[in-house]
């Protein structure tokens, strides 16, 4: 299976966000997406989990051969087929306040009747994502990192093979978020999923990533594509990564016009 | 040990300020009501000019079998109105949420009807439906279907969009959209509609019956009126408060009833 996304164009109004972006993703690889405020990061990921409706373009997998076409007769169906292959999870936890947190994370069981069997194996997952004991407690009852690892588990019981994350620690506290991203480095490697991360944090694309890419100004594309060497990586190898965050900071921050700094 | 007994004391006050403010309004309606009975016995104010608050009481007491009895027919038609309020606010808020164009089309309309006085409108419907039930029925849905639709729509319309947009991408219809997240979610609005509804309630069958009835609280009222038997007029108003406590007190708990998780509700409080 191979993720490619090829030409892909957005545009709100006559502002061009996305512009005949490309890029391919392989099998299990955790791709990160970095750039300045604006660059239509989130949008691309609202495009592929088929929130926005691609204005041009193809996502296509490889494989499956199901192709998410910008053409407006097509594109109800093969959004609604492509979703299958994509679990997006935002920013906010969005869980629903009043289910308890079993019923929350088999939503998409709900949606497609299979509650049932997705309850036994959210039971059997909770103790993984740290959450042994809060099947039967509300989301107002725990912590923000808690709830966002709910709302990771139930990103993973949707069954897909591809996770969209936009920004899934961007409302925690820095320490929560540092233990989180300790939590989802040791997650992934058993997960083998293919993953791409939206974020604004340097440290975390670094620490977590196989790849890299950093977009440009809305419109711009992709201005540049890292590769972090697969390491032991741990956080004393991450503090001492510091020449490369200064060119990643440096290459977000290059002939910016008129773009204000977010990092 | 002196700390010790200052602490305790500072505890003490604080817990007497607190009953002294939980115990506020009482002392003030038994402040106003004392200076109510002390006028009428100063001034010597006749009863069908108005009544002691203890001329009510006496009243309320003598006549509680009766005013019972009329309750009855005010309690059921403000219970049916407040049922049929109920189905047509939650049908027409989900209709004018899922067709913007409905809204549009239909929330002037829903704006003219609450502009209409109740008192005009009621001897109308007599005259097109008789001097049955019908019309106070219909009285009461006037007044009680505005509060729901409204406070269950903007329910509906307040949602976060994140929650849409998540039901979207794990395929769900938009059936299920409503089923899962909109309406759960808009019930913490409704039911506060539903409380404004439910006060109002009973006096719009007592409206309603206050033109022409055969019995009911309204039917009372207009009795004891024309007999300027004013302490029975008070004494109905009484049971008419009450019951309107009543019927905000039932929805209170149908509000418990249809959502046990709602102490959690956003809170985002550790209850254990």
């Amino acid at each position: 299976m191979e993720l490619q996304i090829d030409r892909l164009n957005f545009s709100y109004g006559d502002r061009n966000i996305l512009r005949d972006l490309s890029f391919t993703v392989k099998e299990g690889e955790f791709l990160s997406i970095l750039g300045p405020s604006g660059c239509g990061k989130s949008t691309l990921l609202n495009v592929m989990a088929g929130i926005l409706p691609p204005q041009s373009g193809s996502i296509r997998i490889l494989n499956s051969g199901i192709t998410s076409s910008g053409e407006r007769v097509e594109k109800a169906e093969t959004v609604q087929g492509m979703s299958s292959h994509f679990a997006y999870m935002p920013q906010n936890d969005l869980l629903l306040p009043w289910k308890t947190i079993l019923d929350n994370v088999c939503l998409y069981g709900e949606i497609h009747h299979c509650k049932a069997q997705m309850k036994e194996r959210a039971r059997e997952q909770m103790a993984i994502f740290g959450l042994s004991g809060c099947e039967n407690k509300y989301p107002g009852e725990l912590s923000g990192g808690m709830r966002q690892r709910a709302a990771f588990l139930r990103t993973t019981l949707c069954e897909a093979d591809i996770y969209l994350l936009d920004e899934p620690f961007g409302a925690l506290d820095v320490i929560t978020r540092g233990d989180m991203q300790d939590w989802l480095r040791k997650l992934c490697s058993s997960l083998k999923k293919t993953i791409l991360l939206v974020t604004h944090d340097t440290d975390e694309a670094i620490y977590l990533s196989d790849r890299i890419l950093i977009l440009g100004a809305p419109g711009e594309g992709i201005r540049r594509e890292l590769s972090i060497p697969e390491q032991n990586r741990t956080r004393e190898w991450l503090y001492e990564q510091g020449s490369l965050r200064a060119e990643i900071h440096r290459i977000i921050k290059e002939k910016r016009g008129d773009q204000n700094a977010c990092d | 040990m002196p700390v010790f007994a200052g602490t305790f004391f500072v505890i003490e006050k604080g817990r007497i300020v607190k009953k002294l403010t939980k115990l506020a309004p009482v002392i003030l309606i038994l402040v106003l009501l004392a200076i109510w009975e002390l006028v009428v016995y100063v001034a010597d104010i006749p009863l069908y000019v108005l009544p002691a608050p203890s001329d009510m009481i006496n009243a309320f007491i003598s006549e509680f079998d009766t005013l019972l009895g009329h309750a009855a027919t005010t309690v059921s038609e403000a219970a049916v109105g407040m049922l049929i309020s109920l189905v047509l606010g939650i049908f027409l808020a989900i209709l004018m949420d899922a067709l913007p164009a409905f809204k549009h089309c239909i929330y002037p309309i829903l704006v003219v009807t609450q502009t209409v006085p109740v008192i005009v409108l009621a001897p109308i419907f007599i005259i097109y439906m008789g001097f049955g039930y019908a019309p106070k029925i219909l009285t009461v849905v006037l007044m009680c279907f505005f509060p729901i639709v409204v406070s269950f729509s903007d329910g509906l319309s307040e949602m976060d969009e994140g929650y849409l947009n998540l039901v979207k991408t794990y395929g769900g219809s938009k059936l299920q959209l409503y089923r899962i997240v909109k309406i759960p979610s808009a019930t913490l609005s409704l039911l506060s509609g539903l409380k404004v509804s439910a006060t109002y309630s009973i006096s719009g069958a007592v409206v309603g019956e206050w033109i022409a009835s055969q019995s009911g609280l309204g039917y009372y009222l207009i009795r004891a009126k024309n007999a300027y038997m004013l302490d029975n007029v008070f004494a109905c108003v009484l049971m008419i408060i009450l019951l309107s406590l009543l019927m905000n007190g039932a929805v209170k708990l149908f509000g418990i009833l249809v959502m046990p998780g709602k102490r959690n509700f956003f809170s985002g409080k550790l209850t254990e």
